[in-house]
């Protein structure tokens, strides 16, 4: 393959300028070539010309022919003077098929700004609204299933609930003994300052009794079964696996959606409890390494001072976690258009959602709790 | 039988831009071809046939590199792709082209991106240039000038296919290889899918080898027809296919598909 760099000459012939061209005019040799005609054109003081003599060139493909004749400054009307036939063909056909591409668009950033604002803002109304009349539809299918138990498909909440719920005990377990063993030290290290290192019982019992216990556990269910929820059901969607099932005559959210939610409306008191009970695990390690207590005497304390409500009020939000979890990875993965490559957008977009309104939702929870004065 | 499979030679004096000697492909113990050979010369198109579970798409990928051969030597445009590596490679990599079944355009660029990447990578023009180039191919494969701002996910299974062969294109490839490339479209679409293979083919100068099933676009457009047959290919025209005793290409061919397929083109 001979590599003979592309030339360009801007002459007059006959009294009009031509331009000349040689060398290999392929897409591999046209690398800086505009910086190249500029100068060859500024030196020969030529201006532009509708005449080309490509006579010249050795090898010439498309983007060749493109460059030469958007080179020469014509468009479709150019006049060619090439060495063969092949050439010749090459540059009608480009000459045929040219056309300006587009300019790209320069937008202003403040408009920009302004344009995706308004865009996510409509975009967050209609997801709310569409989350809404998913969680009404739902209800529908509840009631429904209510008159006609035979319609909650036993089979899958089982399965689903192995999922979520037996699957997911070590990890919970795991990550709520480490929370434990850390609000037990920490707590031990600020309240001996003060002599009243034996609150830290109580530190470990109230915190994991009324938040972390089940707030870690819903964070973990959203990034564990959340994501596999839209995951799942995203797959099924581009797959048209669902439109299928509505073309049967099955309906998704009864087949698809209920089992799941149910599954994790069960699956989260127990998850939340077991997360609870790991914490105290922890925190009792904890407390017997850094503080010379016994596992009796943290749990006869543990007794004494938390009472009753701190844990019920942790249990009272397990189950209303779960079914916004399990409701907002259904719901995005029915969202799910067209490609794969929306999957991974929505699914990331639920494991956010979820978690977002698991945490105002616990706000809310504790503002409840305390006009109740529980 | 002639050289490289043929029923007859047709080479015409014509370049070999594509050589099969000898090539086995196995996946553990079950052996796809054996010993086939099979010559493209420059300027024509084959299209490649057989029945499912013959392997095309495993020889179509085993041409391009995707998947090794266990023996024997493919030579493409004259060099042995056993011993391409590192820039050769690359520099023949630029030299053919493939268009895949769905398109495989990448899903996150626009079309015009995705014809770009090709000429970024092996020719790095600069940005205007590139876009020109994109702009081109896109009026090439006759597809509307605004695709280039669309994504593949915008279009429709015809113009991501046409799409996908603009990307194939960006280079100028020499030598096309297009899988299924009418696969899902209708008749109509189809038949224009056809005659812009055809034209391109001609005016660019390209050489092609195609897997189809589609008999209308083996007559409108192949030169020559390559059927997978016990582990090797046979080709050769149609004519010549036509009178080619074997119980599959009988009734490839002279099933109701076949007839209606070749009356038509009559």
């Amino acid at each position: 393959m001979s590599d003979v760099e592309p030339t360009i000459r801007y002459t007059m012939h006959a009294g009009k300028p031509v331009v000349e061209f040689g060398g290999n005019w392929t897409v591999m040799h046209l690398r800086g070539i505009r910086q190249k005609a500029a100068k060859a054109m500024a030196s020969a003081g030529a201006g532009r010309s509708r005449m080309v003599d490509a006579s010249g060139i050795d090898r010439l493909d498309t983007a060749g022919a493109l460059e030469i004749l958007l080179l020469a400054g014509g468009g479709a009307d150019t006049e060619v003077k090439t060495r063969d036939k092949t050439h010749a063909d090459l540059f009608e056909v480009v000459q045929k098929n040219m056309c300006d591409a587009m300019p790209e668009r320069h937008v202003n950033w403040f408009a920009h700004w302004l344009e995706e604002v308004g865009h996510n803002t409509i975009e967050v109304y209609r997801q709310a609204v569409n989350l809404c009349a998913f969680f009404g539809e739902i209800l529908v299918v509840f009631v429904e299933a209510c008159l006609q138990p035979r319609r909650f498909r036993v089979n899958a909440v089982v399965r689903q609930m192995y999922e979520v719920w037996i699957r997911a005990l070590v990890i919970v377990g795991v990550l709520c003994f480490l929370i434990g063993v850390v609000i037990a030290y920490q707590g031990i290290q600020q309240l001996r300052q003060f002599g009243a290192e034996t609150f830290a019982v109580e530190a470990v019992g109230i915190s994991m009794f009324r938040e972390l216990g089940v707030l870690l556990t819903a964070i973990i269910v959203a990034g564990r079964s959340g994501s596999a929820f839209t995951a799942q059901i995203g797959t099924m969607q581009v797959n048209q696996e669902v439109d299928a099932m509505r073309t049967i005559g099955l309906n998704p959210v009864e087949w698809l959606v209920m089992p799941r939610i149910l599954a994790l409306l069960i699956a989260m008191p127990f998850l939340g409890f077991w997360g609870d009970m790991t914490g105290l695990l922890g925190g009792a390690v904890a407390c017997t390494v850094y503080l010379d207590f016994t596992f009796v005497q943290f749990f006869d304390r543990l007794r004494d001072t938390v009472g009753p409500w701190h844990f019920y009020t942790g249990m009272i939000k397990a189950p209303v976690f779960g079914v916004v979890i399990a409701t907002i990875g259904c719901f995005e993965g029915l969202q799910v258009r067209g490609s794969a490559e929306s999957v991974g957008k929505l699914t990331t977009r639920a494991v956010v959602e979820s978690i977002f309104c698991v945490i105002v939702l616990d706000a809310v929870f504790s503002i409840i709790f305390l006009l109740a004065d529980v | 039988m002639s050289e490289g499979g043929q029923l007859n030679d047709h080479r015409d004096g014509r370049d070999i831009v594509l050589r099969l000697r000898g090539v086995r492909t196995q996946f553990g113990d079950k052996v796809i071809h054996d010993k086939l050979d099979f010559d493209l010369f420059r300027g024509e198109i084959v299209g490649l046939v057989g029945g499912s579970g013959t392997g095309k798409s495993v020889l179509l990928r085993t041409i391009i590199g995707l998947n090794q051969a266990t023996a024997g030597t493919i030579e493409m445009l004259g060099v042995d792709t056993a011993t391409l590596h590192g820039k050769a490679e690359r520099a023949m990599q630029a030299r053919t082209g493939v268009q895949f079944q769905d398109g495989a355009l990448f899903s996150s660029l626009t079309v015009s991106e995705n014809i770009i990447v090709p000429v970024r990578e092996h020719a790095n023009l600069d940005e205007q240039t590139m876009r020109d180039i994109a702009a081109l191919k896109i009026a090439l494969v006759g597809l509307p000038p605004d695709t280039g701002e669309k994504k593949p996910s915008e279009l429709s299974g015809g113009m991501r296919k046409r799409a996908s062969l603009a990307r194939a294109l960006a280079l100028d490839a020499e030598l096309l290889f297009l899988d299924e490339p009418t696969a899902g479209l209708d008749p109509i679409g189809a038949a224009h899918y056809d005659e812009l293979v055809k034209g391109l083919s001609r005016s660019l100068g390209l050489t092609i080898l195609m897997v189809t099933h589609d008999l209308d676009s083996l007559n409108a457009v192949c030169d020559r027809i390559a059927v997978l047959l016990d582990k090797r290919v046979v080709v050769g025209t149609m004519e010549e296919l036509l009178a080619y005793d074997h119980p599959w290409v009988r009734e490839y061919f002279h099933g109701p598909r076949g007839r209606a397929a070749r009356q038509e083109q009559e």
